[in-house]
């Protein structure tokens, strides 16, 4: 009896109040839904709109897809800029994104297994990632400084000569052939090693974050695959290769797409430590809508640059989002 | 077993292995440790030392004389006070605020009925893809003086201000998707008990709720506030005198001032970096579950 009694005055009760239930869920939800609409949602739209104009701080004349053409070939000043500023950020996505993961990978395979002051080791990795940026390059730039720095002097112990580092303006390939005496054209001389000091700084920042991402990974493999090919014995590094990292795929696919996201993004780290130079080598696409926009007032270009950005960080987005939706039948 | 629980336990996992493998794998992590630590360790170590030592080369591993009272020179040479009391204001502030934005949306999209749910709960993840770069220019436009820059909107005029540190960032679409997914793991038992005890949306949400998602509220919270803390680029733009600069700007700017007083930044780094390596330190268990959770279950 009463358990019929109560489905039925549930179910009359919630259906008499549904519509009340209707507005107070609005409710519940409009002060999230008004912060995001007016600062998330609003500009991106209002983004491209500025992107249509000539916009110095004050709207000017409607131009069109002006502002993108002047970026991507129109524009004899602005597109030289775009394309070298584009090419840097991809060289700084090349140059950090593949070593931070291997880093990563490695440390959170040997910390996976049973061992002595693993707590301490992740704690420690993972400290970086919380310390700012700022701080952080207080220290590199005096760790890497041409005449003080630490990295000099260790450099010196295995015979390199002192480098400029973040004052280096020539590429990592080119300082390694004249070492040798040799000559490379311009095109292979390579990241600046002003780039490649940004490129170390970013794994230190990035490594415990992924490191802690890759640990989640590799605690959803079941021990059942490791003990199978232990009993048909495979070798340590067979069960790496044949077991851990196909099956870790998905986590890796997932921390690719995290991390080029976060360098092709990044703004602080570029910022504190070298400004976009030495002679504009680091000058990566948000650092040059910063200019744009911020410092010579051009609104409307740097809209547009933005919008650039975005479409290529959208790409990236959406393969994740297509690869994570598919990682949900994994179960 | 609970997939975000093992990293944080730890899984017996590889049983016995081999002695030669263990020293080479602990080399590897000492080694891997000693350059994360070392920055650090410097930062510390210079502060402490006197500028002809700071900037010996090459560094002297521990400073030979301790000089605490760099610390205090740091400290005069520029609005710390000002700039830590701007930062802990509006971190604290945005924290509590975004909390209370993201567990009612939250609950509202775990827990109840309404028109347009779905659409709604898309569009907010949707706003999850649009980068910060996107939003930055309108944005700066909204907060200026500027009547004319303004798209024809009233003008927030809110340059040099705490809410425009505050304001923008009360609710994200992260914390009230991670809000949420805690949400709909409270079982059904409890809200139809609360129902039948006339307990309403917001009672139940309160003294039900609430209490039995602390662990999340600290997640969100910590990531909320350690975004807070390290903000950068918006203060950046949006603030130019000292009364509403947070530490990080501050900072930066202290850079240039410091100058060649070397042991005199990295003090002020110390001291930056200080608060939020403690709190990472006592909370830790629940950012990295948090992280690996979120992360991997998007």
């Amino acid at each position: 009896m009463a358990a019929e009694v109560i489905p039925a005055n549930v179910r009359e009760s919630s259906g008499r109040r549904l519509p009340v239930e209707g507005i107070q869920a609005w409710l519940f939800v409009l002060p999230a839904l008004l912060i995001i609409g007016i600062f998330k949602i609003l500009p991106a739209i209002a983004a491209f709109y500025m992107s249509l104009f000539k916009w110095d701080v004050v709207q000017g004349a409607f131009r069109g897809l002006g502002n993108y053409t002047d970026w991507l070939y129109d524009n004899s000043l602005r597109s030289p800029d775009f394309w070298r500023s584009l090419s840097t950020t991809f060289t700084y996505v090349i140059f950090t994104v593949p070593l931070e993961m291997a880093i990563a990978l490695v440390i959170a395979y040997l910390l996976f297994q049973k061992m002595r002051g693993r707590g301490i080791y992740r704690t420690l990795y993972y400290l970086p990632y919380v310390t700012s940026l700022v701080a952080a390059a207080a220290v590199f730039v005096w760790v890497f400084h041409p005449q003080y720095g630490l990295v000099n002097d260790v450099i010196g112990l295995v015979g390199i000569g002192r480098q400029s580092w973040l004052d280096e303006p020539r590429g990592l390939f080119e300082l390694l052939a004249s070492s040798f005496g040799a000559t490379l054209p311009a095109w292979l001389a390579g990241p600046s090693l002003a780039l490649v000091v940004l490129s170390l700084v970013t794994v230190w920042h990035y490594m415990g974050y992924q490191i802690v991402i890759f640990l989640a990974g590799l605690s959803n493999i079941s021990n059942e695959y490791y003990e199978a090919a232990r009993l048909d014995g495979a070798s340590e590094r067979q069960i790496f290769t044949k077991i851990t990292l196909p099956l870790l795929s998905p986590t890796t696919f997932f921390v690719f797409t995290v991390a080029s996201i976060g360098v092709l993004r990044s703004f602080d780290s570029v910022y504190v430590l070298t400004n976009g130079g030495p002679l504009d080598t680091t000058r990566t696409v948000t650092m040059l809508v910063f200019k744009t926009a911020f410092q010579q007032a051009q609104f409307g270009l740097g809209a547009a640059l933005a919008f650039i950005l975005t479409l290529v960080i959208l790409l990236f987005t959406l393969v994740q989002f297509r690869v994570l939706g598919r990682r949900v039948n994994y179960g | 077993m609970d997939r975000a629980v093992p990293i944080a336990r730890g899984v017996p996992r590889f049983t016995a292995r081999p002695p030669v493998g263990s020293i080479v794998k602990h080399v590897f992590l000492i080694l891997a440790a000693i350059v994360v630590a070392y920055p650090f360790f410097f930062m510390v170590t210079s502060a402490f030392k006197d500028l002809l030592e700071a900037t010996h080369t090459p560094p002297t591993l521990l400073p030979t004389e301790l000089h605490p009272e760099n610390f205090v020179d740091a400290w005069n040479r520029a609005p710390w006070g000002r700039y830590f009391i701007n930062t802990i204001l509006v971190s604290v502030v945005v924290t509590v605020l975004e909390l209370a934005t993201a567990c009612l949306a939250a609950y509202a999209f775990a827990r109840m009925r309404f028109r347009g749910k779905g659409i709604l709960f898309t569009l907010f993840l949707a706003t999850l893809m649009i980068p910060g770069e996107a939003t930055l220019v309108p944005n700066y436009v909204l907060m200026s003086p500027s009547k004319a820059a303004c798209l024809g909107l009233p003008c927030l005029g809110w340059f040099d201000t705490y809410q425009v540190q505050i304001v923008p960032f009360i609710a994200s679409a992260f914390s009230i998707f991670l809000m949420r997914q805690f949400f709909l793991a409270i079982p059904n038992e409890l809200s139809d008990a609360a129902r039948i005890d006339g307990a309403g949306h917001l009672r139940f949400l309160w003294s039900v709720v609430l209490p039995l998602s602390v662990p999340a509220l600290i997640t969100a919270g910590l990531i909320t506030f350690l975004g807070s803390w390290n903000a950068f680029q918006w203060p950046l733009i949006v603030t130019s005198k000292p009364d509403f600069r947070p530490v990080q700007v501050g900072l930066s700017a202290f850079r240039q001032e410091a100058g060649s007083s070397y042991h005199l930044l990295m003090a002020a780094s110390t001291f930056v970096v200080a608060p939020i390596v403690l709190l990472f330190l006592v909370a830790q268990r629940y950012l990295i579950q948090g992280i690996a959770r979120t992360g991997i279950r998007g």
